[in-house]
């Protein structure tokens, strides 16, 4: 098989992944990676798209790639933010998880709710 | 028959990767796992003659978010989780699950068409107008530079939501950029050494991008790196977010992106038309400040929100 | 000529292999983390220095082999700082895991 096929094939594999690790973890910071191998594997789908694209005298269709870029550059900002979401959530409350427990305001913080 | 085993090599290595990303127990090792993964899959990007996207992917994907990582798993390793895992029953039945989309997904790239509708010829029909050499260049910054704007936008957007997790009395104050622990000898030469030749490689890849693989994203990308180094090594420090200097550099893309584009309704007739003639000379004007705009903001994103107050 | 440089390029590339293999086979079975330092470093410098001198030949004209060398030694460089930070930490810490 063709090495597109193959990239192509891997980044379903690398979906179901990082679906699968997103869904299962308990700690954020797992979850995040997890996103980023689903979003990298949807990405290698692109990739296969652009390289079966190959058109004249191109080696591979230019606009899944541009698509792919723009894609790589949103995904590290929203790790960024979630990131910074959940150092701060840790300093705050001394715990990390998305439960929905309300922490007890602690005195002298000065944050607001 | 070389080539297949060395793709196929190259894919079980990622695999392997992955999985050991999603499956290994502890954290760190799940990061340090990733950032091998980011690495290795700008390979396999180079395989599908993609060398924009695998630039990009081992400067970005790679290299930041491994940073990004690295930095959060060291500042949450302290902390306690709040909820456990799923019963064993529940993990069966999500991994059940993600097999039936890993199945569906298999099957769309089993079944494509074949020939596959491309963009390609129109990507080349049209380029002799923008005056680039590089078609992923001309649809990054050409034909879809709507795309183009409303990321730079995206990215100014996570640099704010960075800077307003910040408590109330650290805002307006300096974030601490993670450095290492003791004073180094060698970290200290190290950046000593290499931002120099770091800064030049970063502006020669945004250059080139006009022609050959390379580009805005990727050079801001290095630059950025170059600064981070400066940042960990204590020669530098992350700036106070208030002061102006870095708020400019990080809205200059968007915002000469944005003026370019309302300019061509004056001059081309159309919102980010470039009129032809100098078409080339003002995707290059863009870009620069692309790049500036990159080089400003990752680092800024990496190094989080302010946690001193600021100093009067 | 054309035999003569392709032999010699796959003779480079080939014992460079031998010393990138022999830097994970000891990465995997040395005992502590400074001699796996020890050997991953020496992968780094000289298995990677015979890869470059087995790809010059292919290079784009003097320009490229010169873009190569400079790729052979940031990775030196680099390697070299990292193997020092973590031998300090190491030196700090005691041998962490």
């Amino acid at each position: 098989m063709s090495a597109a096929t193959l990239a192509g094939l891997t980044g379903a594999v690398l979906a179901g992944l990082g679906l699968y690790g997103f869904i299962i973890h308990p700690d954020p910071l797992r979850r995040v990676l997890a996103f980023n191998v689903l979003g990298s594997g949807v990405f290698l789908l692109f990739g296969i798209l652009a390289r079966r694209g190959a058109a004249a005298g191109l080696l591979a269709d230019p606009v899944p790639q541009a698509l792919v870029i723009t894609g790589i550059v949103v995904a590290f900002a929203a790790t960024a933010l979630a990131v910074a979401l959940l150092v701060r959530l840790s300093e705050e409350t001394g715990r990390v998880g998305l439960h929905a427990e309300v922490p007890a305001q602690t005195p002298g913080d000065g944050a607001d709710g | 028959m070389i080539v297949q085993v060395l793709d196929i090599g190259l894919v079980a290595l990622l695999l392997t990767l992955a999985g050991w990303t999603i499956l290994a127990r502890f954290t760190f090792p799940a990061v340090v796992s990733y950032v091998a993964y980011g690495l290795l899959l700008s390979l396999i990007w180079v395989r599908l003659f993609a060398v924009d996207v695998a630039l990009t992917e081992a400067a970005i994907g790679g290299g930041f978010t491994g940073v990004l990582l690295i930095a959060a798993a060291s500042r949450l390793r302290t902390t306690t989780p709040t909820e456990q895992g799923p019963a064993a029953p529940l993990r069966w039945a999500v991994a059940v699950l993600s097999a039936l989309a890993t199945l569906a997904l298999a099957i769309v790239v089993l079944l494509l068409p074949d020939p596959s509708p491309t963009l390609a010829p129109q990507a080349i029909d049209n380029i002799a107008i923008t005056g680039l050499g590089n078609p992923v260049t001309a649809v990054l910054i050409a034909y879809r530079a709507f795309d183009t704007m409303l990321e730079k936008c995206v990215l100014v957007l996570a640099v704010v939501g960075v800077w307003s997790v910040a408590s109330d009395r650290y805002w307006g104050g300096a974030p601490s950029a993670p450095r290492a622990v003791a004073q180094s000898g060698a970290l200290t030469l190290f950046a000593q050494l290499l931002p120099p030749l770091g800064i030049l490689i970063g502006i020669r890849i945004f250059w080139v991008g006009a022609d050959e693989p390379g580009g805005a994203f990727q050079g801001g990308a290095i630059l950025a790196a170059m600064w981070m180094i400066v940042m960990m090594a204590s020669l530098g420090d992350a700036p106070a977010i208030s002061k102006r200097w870095i708020r400019i550099a990080v809205v200059a893309g968007p915002i000469v992106f944005i003026g370019v584009g309302v300019l061509g309704f004056a001059t081309a007739g159309g919102f980010l038309a470039y009129p032809a003639g100098i078409a080339k000379t003002v995707i290059i004007f863009v870009e620069i400040f692309m790049t500036l705009s990159i080089a400003a903001a990752l680092p800024m994103l990496v190094a989080g929100p302010p946690i001193q107050a600021p100093r009067l | 000529m054309t035999l003569v440089l392709n032999l010699f390029s796959i003779g480079a590339i080939c014992a460079g292999l031998v010393f990138f293999v022999a830097g994970t086979v000891g990465l995997l079975r040395f005992p502590d983390p400074l001699s796996r330092l020890h050997a991953l470093t020496k992968a780094d410098n000289i298995g990677l220095g015979l890869v470059v001198l087995g790809l010059l030949p292919f290079a784009n004209g003097v320009l490229g082999g010169l873009k190569l060398m400079v790729v052979w030694v940031l990775v030196q460089l680099s390697g070299a700082t990292v193997g020092q930070l973590i031998a300090q930490s190491m030196r700090r810490n005691g041998p962490n895991a």
